[in-house]
């Protein structure tokens, strides 16, 4: 059974459609990247899992999006526990101007969870979980804003971690980064599929080939081709594709 | 063309020089204004000038009454104005519709801030003085002060508000906030270096108001300091009206005296204000 799926979903800011139709499917335990260029809608089909494109006046969408045999856009779903199962890695390292260890506790602090072993407990766990525990274990009394862009991003990782999602969403979580901070990032999510459902949105198509088990192809909100990463990248059914992973246009 | 070019050279000079003697003209103007209040004004400072009650002789007269009904002015107004403009500001930014009424409630708010302050005056008669029946206490008085400055605090604690960028709310939304624990824990702190300056610069503009203040009828030979906010009272700047309408002339050096004194309750305030600013945008890098 597949743990996330849409079917036939649409998205429209105003009149303006930006996706149109699209069913796919994630298996449990894989990374899925979307792929595509600018403006092809995948941030927005992205978002579409944790409801972030719902703070843009503007949204609507038809058709359905189901996580675990739920429709996540019925009327009694509770949006915030919805985002604790699903978490999310944006496209810049955005800490909180707070200590590196306020950061990680911060989304047990909105659930007031204030006992400190658990707290204590959490803080290790996750910061260890996201491969950037050795480099904080000193200084967690730090500000976060102090931490290199890649660490930052690490922590952002661990922040999400912190509150057991099941199901991570990664906004091109490396494209502010340096290419070592970058293969950090790759190698954590590689290490992280074991445990969580990932989808990553990504700009860079060798990223994509890299850390992914099967990816998704978007062009002007359209979804063009899904398939396994390798198959994708080597003999994709779709001219489009084609043209798009060989550089010809994007 | 070598003409051409030391003409538009010449007219560059001249908008040079146009621009510095504008500049300057002000400046110049408010330090020779600030040079003379204080050679007149200093040297009345003493404690008794700050201890004294009214008299009718000028060398006995102190400003007690009035810097206590100033404080007390601060005070009330800070109390009353604070929550409202603060939580009218999160409301406008955060949760109002962004539609025609809000466009045009933002208009009116704005407009109002530009509104002379006298026809607050007006308004604060009717509405507090007599229709309330406060009187022409402290209470009255904040009451009118606060409608006053009410629209300055809401534009700048919206401004602030404004600031926070939206990755830090986006951040604190996919971690399962909600809208009030997004707003309580993550972007009122943040915006928290832009609020206080704002609120600091409308009540240092509240403390300096006469004119509604005199509308109200807060222009009373008062014997004793207010004890509570239905009491009658005089402010600072009132008292430095009153000082400067009588004919003796050393009523008019203590009109000076007190401009000082007004002047550097207003400078400090707003010098705490400008550090403020200067250390939260210093902080603050996203």
């Amino acid at each position: 059974m597949n743990r996330i799926y849409t079917e036939d979903v649409s998205v429209f800011y105003g009149d303006n459609q930006v996706l149109k139709n699209v069913s796919v499917s994630m298996e449990n335990n894989t990374v899925t990247a979307f792929i595509g260029p600018s403006g092809c809608g995948k941030s927005t089909f992205l978002r579409l899992f944790n409801r972030m494109n719902d703070f843009i006046g503007s949204f609507h969408k038809t058709g359905l999006v189901s996580i675990d045999n739920t429709d996540i856009y019925k009327k009694d779903i509770n949006v915030e526990d919805l985002r604790k199962k699903v978490g999310m890695v944006f496209q810049k390292p955005n800490p909180f101007p707070k200590t590196i260890y306020e950061n990680v506790i911060y989304g047990l602090r909105l659930q007031n969870i204030s006992d400190k072993k658990i707290l204590d407990e959490a803080v290790e766990t996750s910061l260890k979980r996201a491969a950037i525990w050795d480099e904080v274990k000193d200084k967690l009394t730090k500000s976060a804003l102090e931490l290199s862009g890649g660490q930052q991003q690490r922590l952002c990782i661990a922040r999400t971690l912190a509150v057991k999602p099941t199901v991570i969403l990664m906004d091109e979580p490396a494209s502010a980064l340096d290419p070592i901070s970058t293969s950090k990032i790759e190698e954590l999510i590689f290490e992280l599929k074991k445990q969580y459902t990932i989808a990553i949105v990504t700009h860079n198509m060798q990223q994509a080939a890299r850390v992914s088990d099967r990816t998704i192809f978007f062009y002007m909100g359209d979804m063009v081709e899904e398939g396994d990463t390798k198959m994708i990248f080597t003999n994709p059914k779709k001219e489009l594709t084609q043209q798009y992973i060989t550089g010809r246009f994007g | 063309m070598e003409k051409l070019f030391s003409l538009n050279h010449l007219k560059d000079k001249a908008f040079l020089i146009t621009g510095v003697i504008s500049t300057f003209f002000g400046l110049v103007v408010l330090a020779i204004f600030l040079a003379n209040i204080m050679i007149e004004g200093i040297p009345r400072l003493s404690l008794d000038f700050f201890t004294s009650l009214p008299s009718r002789r000028a060398e006995n007269a102190g400003i007690l009454i009035p810097l206590i009904g100033t404080i007390w002015i601060m005070v009330l107004t800070s109390l009353m104005v604070i929550p409202f403009g603060v939580a009218a500001a999160v409301y406008l930014e955060e949760y109002g519709a962004k539609n025609k009424l809000a466009s045009f409630v933002e208009i009116n708010i704005t407009n109002l801030a530009g509104v002379p302050s006298i026809i607050f005056g007006l308004l604060a008669l009717e509405l507090f003085v007599r229709f309330l029946g406060l009187g022409k206490s402290l209470m009255a008085g904040s009451l009118t002060l606060s409608l006053l400055v009410l629209p300055i605090i809401i534009t700048s604690t919206r401004e602030a508000l404004k600031a926070v960028p939206r990755t830090i709310r986006e951040a604190s939304y996919g971690l399962g906030a909600t809208k009030l624990q997004t707003i309580q824990m993550q972007v009122l702190p943040s915006a928290a270096g832009g609020i206080v300056t704002g609120i600091i610069l409308a009540i240092s503009r509240a403390i300096g108001e006469t004119a509604p203040l005199i509308v109200i009828g807060a222009m009373l030979y008062i014997t004793s300091p207010p004890t509570s906010p239905m009491d009658d009272f005089s402010t600072m700047p009132i008292q430095i009206f009153n000082w400067l309408s009588r004919p003796q002339k050393g009523f008019i050096v203590n009109a000076t005296a007190g401009i000082v004194v007004l002047l550097s309750i207003t400078f400090v305030l707003n010098g705490i204000a400008i550090y403020l600013r200067n250390r939260w945008q210093k902080q603050v890098k996203w």
